[in-house]
């Protein structure tokens, strides 16, 4: 998932909540009631969804169970949370003011716990183990990773896409959408809806896509139907097996995933610099500036901040990029990443302890964001 | 031009006409640019689409740019390989991918806009330190999360089942929901939800009947990120419901085709397109709220 770094601007106007009566209450009692309260919510729709045998069977009509899951899922969910709801107003007040936060967040953090904060943790573990997770292999899967030439090999190629990547898609969002604002409205619209189209479109979608581009075939083995190979044939050139070609190979599926992500830096970059006062940019104009030295001296450091977080977005998108890799080439010929790697670890050989230490080390890698990200936070939350 | 000409920009002013900030003299270059980075950008998938409509024996023979010598000749045109590919699973896979992305989309939502709720709003023990856990696990790689998880499925035999993929989907996309919805809901007037409580109105009422029918812009938002981000998802899908052909979602259809070679090069493009359909005519029909779901994390608003 694009999980986006929080922007300096956005400074949420959290209200001051009130403290009602019996909220910061830490009897054991009400304690106990809390962790209830916060596992019902949770327990019964996992037991609703996993007794029923219903669900899980595979020959049913999907559309069945879709309106299950729809009902269960809204109004399922929306009644529970009204049951629990009702349970914790039959608490004395005191009581129920301690206890109904949880009953209303309480299922969500169960959610993460499990979802997130527990496997988080034992993948951990699992990556100083071995293939089948019964034995401590102290740090032999991490050595392997640093020592080995398949996974150095995916490193390298994980550090060049995410360096060239973002640095790429920033580019070309920042000209196009800079280019594109200088055309009438409509046109504008119409150009950018086409360069954000494929943001709508999966990595996996968009590598057989490309296919249609890099295709090859052996000279005698018939016309080329991939373009970039017609073109060089028309020009007298001899065809080219371009995923095979070593290095250049990256760089041919860098393309496909520049080609995704343009389109969200552009939107971006363009509304910021729709967001540039436009009597900032004419008095430089009428100074004298030529558009290269507006854009150079008064745009790009009015949009810088949002350059910054543009770029880190699209950076973490890169870094635990998977499908193009994985559908187009399989990591064979030197293309493969670490975020395919650690899948075709645990899920094609079996190997959990590999697979955790690959994604451990993608985790770490963005434990700087992390904490950039909660440090911007607790600023906001301060000035607010 | 001077700056008196000129019309002020700012958000009010969107509607009206845009300065002709360039002479249009100078306007040619612009147009070339834009319309050269439109133009890459745009043949691959129209070559993919042109493609998707012509006889399979001519998708294998030669480039789809060849069709332009007999655009108006109807032998070139198809939609056999549409039918094909539905038939040999897609029309399955499609399913499957609803069966798999409604129940995905719409859980987080309710669960988190509860959560979001008490966040912004309620006070407990723990409140700042949770939420800042919730920011934290904003980044955290999904694959930090898939061995533990498949092992637990795999032991309760879970694993290729719907509501365990709801689920997880749903615990993945908590954070970001929970985070998008609480900045917005705690930005709500604080006078409004007084009164409210004033006028006797529980935190159940205030929720139901005022917090969430103001969020329906940051719901929107967040459903149509979610939305696509679990149509197009590959990873959980192999993981989670596997290459069993009966619970293929329309990626894992599309990557096992994908994988089988020359013999089915003719069902690709017609196959990708199916994948892409609905991820795409909700973009054209919602384009102001796509583009502010996807970038809503990003961007205020």
């Amino acid at each position: 998932m694009t999980t986006p770094p929080i922007e300096t601007e956005q400074v949420p106007v959290t209200p001051a909540v009130p403290v009602e009566e019996g909220a910061h209450d830490h009897t054991p009692q009400v304690w106990i009631l809390r962790i209830l309260s916060a596992l019902v919510v949770p327990a019964v729709l996992v037991l609703f969804f996993f007794t029923f045998d219903f669900l899980q069977q595979r020959d049913i009509n999907k559309l069945v169970q879709v309106g299950v899951a729809l009902i269960v899922g809204v109004l399922g969910v929306w009644a529970l949370y009204w049951g629990m709801d009702r349970l914790v107003n039959a608490l004395p007040s005191r009581a129920a003011a301690g206890v109904r936060p949880f009953a209303f967040a309480g299922p969500a953090m169960v959610l993460l716990a499990f979802y997130l904060v527990y496997p988080a943790v034992n993948t951990f573990i699992l990556s100083f183990q071995n293939d089948a997770g019964d034995a401590f292999v102290g740090v032999a899967n991490y050595t392997r990773i640093f020592t080995e030439s398949t996974y150095l090999v995916a490193i390298r190629n994980s550090i060049a896409w995410v360096i060239l990547v973002p640095a790429v898609a920033v580019a070309i969002g920042l000209g196009f959408a800079t280019l594109a604002d200088k055309l009438p409205r409509k046109s504008e619209a119409a150009a950018k809806s086409l360069i954000f189209l494929p943001m709508a479109i999966s990595f996996v979608g968009a590598s057989v896509v490309w296919t249609f581009i890099y295709r090859f075939r052996p000279e005698g083995f018939g016309e080329q139907i991939g373009l970039l190979n017609a073109i060089v044939v028309a020009f007298g050139g001899e065809p080219v097996d371009w995923l095979a070609v070593p290095l250049w190979n990256n760089l041919f599926l860098m393309v496909i995933l520049v080609w995704l992500q343009t389109g969200f830096a552009m939107v971006i970059l363009s509304s910021a610099i729709k967001a540039v006062p436009e009597e900032i940019l004419e008095a430089s104009r009428i100074d004298g500036a030529n558009e290269w030295q507006v854009f150079r001296r008064i745009v790009i450091p009015s949009i810088a901040s949002t350059v910054v977080v543009v770029w880190t977005t699209i950076l973490i998108t890169t870094w635990k990029v998977f499908d193009i890799v994985y559908v187009m080439t399989g990591g064979r010929e030197g293309t493969g990443v670490v975020a395919q790697q650690m899948v075709t670890e645990f899920f094609t050989f079996n190997n959990d302890g590999m697979g955790a230490a690959l994604a451990v080390i993608l985790f770490i890698a963005v434990v700087p964001i992390l904490v950039i990200n909660i440090r911007r936070f607790r600023e906001q939350e301060a000035t607010r | 031009m001077t700056a008196t000409t000129e019309t002020v920009r700012s958000p009010a002013a969107a509607a009206a006409p845009k300065p002709s900030k360039v002479r249009a003299g100078s306007r040619f270059p612009v147009y070339l640019g834009v319309g050269l980075i439109t133009l890459l950008w745009t043949i691959p998938s129209l070559g993919l689409l042109i493609n998707s409509f012509r006889e399979p024996s001519s998708i294998r023979a030669t480039g789809w740019w060849t069709v332009f010598g007999e655009f108006f000749d109807s032998a070139t045109w198809t939609i056999q390989n549409y039918t094909e590919v539905l038939e040999g699973g897609f029309a399955n896979a499609f399913a499957n991918s609803l069966a798999v992305t409604i129940p995905a989309v719409v859980i987080p939502i309710t669960v988190a806009a509860f959560a979001a709720y008490a966040f912004a709003w309620m006070e407990f023990p723990g409140r700042n330190l949770i939420f800042v856990t919730v920011v934290g696990l904003l980044v955290v790689p999904l694959q930090m999360a898939l061995i533990p998880i498949l092992r637990i499925y795999t032991g309760f035999e879970l694993n290729g089942t719907f509501p365990a993929i709801w689920l997880a989907h749903a615990g993945f996309g908590l954070p970001l929901a929970i985070y998008l919805l609480r900045n917005y809901m705690g930005s709500l007037s604080s006078s409004l939800i007084e009164s409210a409580k004033i006028d006797g109105a529980d935190h159940f009422t205030i929720f139901t009947r005022l917090v969430v029918p103001l969020s329906v812009p940051v719901l929107a938002s967040f459903a149509i990120f979610q939305f696509l981000w679990v149509w197009n998802d590959f990873l959980v899908a192999i993981v989670f419901l596997g290459y069993d052909p009966a619970n293929r979602v329309l990626t894992v259809e599309l990557a096992d085709l994908a994988g089988r070679g020359e013999g089915q090069l003719s069902l690709l493009p017609a196959a990708a397109f199916v994948t892409m359909i609905l991820p795409l005519v909700v973009f054209f029909a919602l384009q102001r709220f796509f583009v502010r779901g996807l970038t809503a994390g990003s961007v205020k608003g």
